[in-house]
């Protein structure tokens, strides 16, 4: 690194001991972190390791229970954003706050009133064209918002920013939306600020943009500090083991489930996606199978192809007829052991046809996509129920049938209720999941496909509900798990693979993986060694980082 | 027809489309502010009968035109406190605004009803009054018209010239965007739509002290409505609103000439083809997402709830 930084005696921003609890969760716990001047300082960690929360102390928008803060040797309390930026202290967030029918120049005014900067059109528009020329930041002042790429917008964001003169900027996972030419270019922009003397705290997942990137890295990981290092010295994987950790213990480490001779298997062929729309993810070419017994877990950076994935699988986006394949393997004479196998292509079909052909979903948003909010649990019940189960026979719901029904269920889930009409918002978070993937598995599907099963779900529901996934499996169901939790895909699956940008890995037997590995493959690179995890995926290939 | 004949159908035009041009203009302000406040002719049927009964009590015109403008305003503020303080349907309560306001001035008018008011008094402009054709079309009115004429740039300019008529249109762009940069969405909300009201009761003033200087039950006629509809036909924007209005006034009154010349055409035709024409324009707009609906208010409708 040419321009190593200069370790001032005093850093710009430093914090002691923050602390900030939520409801049931510390999403902080007595933090400390030091930014100088000069540096590039990366804040690491997986999802809900804090780090959100920690900027958002930063930059005013939510007060620490305890700690301290001082800003250039002062101590420092953030009011409110508005104080932030008057500090100094300005903010590039993930989703953007601009507006879509206005001009670029609207925009980047917008973000100045308020503040005493009244200036001219004109005046503006001369300080706006020789910063984004200075930090190589092109942009048509007045193109309207909506016709941009998302690249450009986050220009937008990061120029009106920079017209405040900002000592710190801090940038929220920057690159999560950028294609990969964007990212370069952002980085440049990066390296210019910092050596205008511009400190910056760049949060992020993804470890070889940080090691390619940044000076200094905290890490965090449940809300706490675990550790600083210079992410040029560390290797992926040692970053990786320093953001996860080595909490991988595995209860779950029976052998292959056997598999089954009859069962359904999931088969999917090259899929590709190009959504229309700049702020999803296309899908490259995409094979795999879910066999019967299987559990196969997706592990991933949340924004890399999951939820267009999931979307395919469940319906929601019709695909081609070939993509999706269903195969019945039925058994003509079990004393032979002689199966038939039918192949139903399904890509083209609707969610609700699919499902009466056994294609369980449960889908990663509870409440809006699992459920409607406002309807009771057991008409919520019925809503994916009545496919499979005499519900609803002839379109006459059957009252009765439906209140035991989901009574029933209610109670084999141990989901803790008021009344069967009340709404299903009602329910704690843990609890409805529960009705959720009780629901789908009493009707029996011959595929279940799972986001995120246990997503702020407490301890206890969690472990049922991946017990009854585990149960699903030894059934002869073949079960797809994506997870954003390592800890519960290692715990669940019997193979994993990983999505990274819309392309997938390889399957491995997750017993050949732990936490470490995964991490790497979630962050697109491939592991050389399938079978000796040990031997350490060096990872070389090491983008030059310096200027 | 004379060119006497010509000059004063023009004039009619004006005049039939000056309330239009108070109301619209209005109602834009407060839909570009992400409000759709579907009260105008209840607003309008409130300035207008309490501008005819202050100006009968008064015997001032212009008094009363302000007592209009005051009434169209306190209904704004009922509007507001339901769709922004209690954050109730915007259409719910924009609907029963006009029911409330026509049963309302029903009631109070009654004792006003077959009373004459001798309407306002014009003022012609020196010199530019005695131009022929000119000064007879543009510069013998009473304060609406010059009103009117005025109104529109003003409010075009406030709109694309200010750092204030950015930041409103902002807010009816994306109401969370602009909460994130520390704009009071509902404030602002709260400014537009008490001008909306305000324009709402002075072009309810023009009608009952200056059009037809009386009052009569509902006598605004559904002005309102083709006010709300004349802002989607100019897509949010105030040259094409002007416009609108003319042409919208021109049919109004085509279907009074027509009847008198005797064509053949019936008035029910005449009078559906303003909503015809907006249906058509709605049509378009939905049809192509970039260019028209550039100046659509994204926001419309869409009740605010600030984040704790």
């Amino acid at each position: 690194m040419s321009n190593k930084p200069v370790q001032s005696l005093q850093p710009l921003l430093s914090l002691k001991g923050i602390s900030k609890s939520f409801p049931g969760c510390l999403a902080n716990d007595s933090i400390d972190l030091d930014i100088q001047q000069n540096e590039i300082h990366a804040l690491l960690g997986q999802n809900g390791a804090g780090k959100s929360t920690l900027v958002k102390i930063m930059y005013g928008l939510l007060q620490p229970d305890k700690g301290e803060m001082t800003w250039q040797g002062n101590p420092l309390t953030v009011r409110s954003p508005a104080h932030a930026r008057r500090l100094g202290i300005a903010m590039v967030f993930q989703h953007f706050s601009l507006f879509d029918s206005l001009t670029v120049l609207e925009n980047i005014k917008l973000g100045l009133v308020g503040s005493d900067n009244h200036q001219s059109s004109r005046q503006l528009r001369e300080e706006v064209l020789s910063l984004s020329e200075r930090y190589g930041l092109p942009l048509a002042p007045d193109k309207h918002t909506y016709t941009l790429s998302v690249g450009e917008k986050q220009r937008i964001e990061i120029l009106r920013c920079l017209l405040q003169s900002p000592q710190l900027l801090i940038m929220d996972e920057p690159t999560s939306v950028l294609t990969p030419q964007e990212v370069d270019a952002l980085f440049v922009t990066l390296r210019n600020l910092r050596d205008d003397g511009v400190a910056i705290l760049y949060i992020s997942h993804k470890l070889q943009e940080i090691r390619s990137l940044c000076d200094r890295a905290t890490i965090l990981r449940n809300g706490v500090k675990v550790a600083v290092a210079d992410p040029t010295k560390e290797s992926a994987t040692s970053l990786a083991r320093l953001m996860i950790g080595d909490s991988a213990d595995r209860e779950f480490t029976d052998s292959q489930p056997s598999q089954s001779l009859t069962g359904t298997t999931l088969k999917v062929r090259n899929l590709s996606l190009w959504p229309n729309n700049n702020f999803a993810i296309n899908l490259h070419d995409i094979n795999f199978d879910v066999v019967p017994g299987e559990i196969l877990g997706i592990a991933g950076v949340a924004g890399n192809g999951q939820d267009e994935l999931m979307q395919v699988l469940s319906g929601e986006t019709p695909v081609d007829r070939d993509v999706l394949q269903l195969n019945f393997n039925v058994c003509a004479d079990a004393e032979l052991s002689v199966s038939k196998s039918i192949t139903k292509k399904i890509g083209h079909l609707k969610p609700g046809a699919r499902r009466k052909l056994g294609l369980g979903v449960i889908p990663e948003e509870r409440l809006g996509q699992a459920t409607v909010p406002s309807m009771s649990l057991a008409e919520n019940t019925l809503l994916t129920g009545f496919r499979r189960l005499p519900l609803a026979p002839g379109g006459w719901i059957k009252k009765r049938r439906l209140r035991n029904f989901t009574g029933q269920l209610l109670e084999n889930y141990n989901v803790v209720y008021g009344d069967l009409n009340d709404a299903v918002t009602s329910l704690s978070g843990g609890n409805l999941q529960k009705l959720i993937v009780g629901r789908e598995i009493e009707q029996q599907p011959s595929v279940l496909i799972v986001s995120q099963p246990t997503w702020g779900v407490d301890a206890g529901a969690a472990a049922q509900i991946r017990h009854k996934l585990r149960e699903m499996a030894a059934d002869g169901v073949a079960v797809l798990v994506i997870s954003q939790d390592l800890d519960e895909l290692l715990e669940v699956s019997t193979h994993i693979m990983a999505i990274c940008a819309g392309r997938t890995s390889r399957v491995y037997p997750s017993a050949e993986l732990d936490a470490a590995t995964i991490g790497i493959l979630m962050g697109g690179d491939t592991i050389e060694s399938t079978h000796k995890v040990d031997a350490a995926p060096v990872l070389d290939g090491d983008h030059d980082a310096s200027v | 027809m004379t060119s006497d004949a010509w000059v004063l159908t023009a004039l009619t035009i004006i005049t039939a489309a000056t309330p239009l041009v108070y109301a619209a203009i209005g109602e834009l302000v407060v839909e570009k502010s992400g409000v759709l406040n579907l009260g105008v002719e209840g607003m309008m049927l409130a300035g207008a009968v309490a501008s005819f009964a202050v100006a009968h009590v008064t015997g001032l015109g212009y008094l009363g035109a302000l007592a209009g403008a005051v009434a169209g305003t306190t209904l704004a503020a009922l509007f507001a406190l339901l769709t922004l303080g209690f954050q109730a349907s915007q259409v719910a309560a924009g609907l029963s605004l006009t029911i409330f306001g026509t049963g309302l001035t029903a009631l109070l008018g009654q004792p006003l009803v077959g009373i004459a008011f001798k309407g306002v008094p014009e003022f012609a402009i020196p010199v530019l009054a005695e131009v022929p054709v000119i000064g007879q079309l543009f510069f013998r009115h009473d304060l609406f018209v010059y009103g009117s004429f005025i109104l529109v740039p003003a409010v075009a300019w406030f709109l694309y010239r200010t750092n204030a008529g950015l930041t409103l249109r902002a807010v009816g762009d994306s109401h969370d965007a602009a909460h994130a940069l520390g704009i009071q969405v509902l404030r602002w909300r709260l400014a537009a739509i008490l001008f909306g009201g305000c324009c709402a009761g002075i072009a309810g003033s023009y009608l009952a002290l200056s059009y037809s200087p009386m009052w009569v039950e509902n006598m605004t006629a559904g002005r309102g409505w083709i006010a709300l509809a004349l802002v989607v036909f100019a897509t949010w924007r105030p040259g094409r609103l002007l416009l609108g209005a003319y042409l919208f006034g021109a049919i109004s009154i085509l279907q009074l000439h027509g009847q008198a010349v005797g064509l053949e055409i019936p008035s029910q035709f005449m009078s559906m083809l303003p909503y015809l024409a907006t249906i058509i324009v709605l049509v378009l707009t939905s049809m192509d997402r970039g260019k028209i609906s550039l100046h659509a208010p994204r926001c419309i409708g869409q009740p605010f709830y600030p984040a704790s």
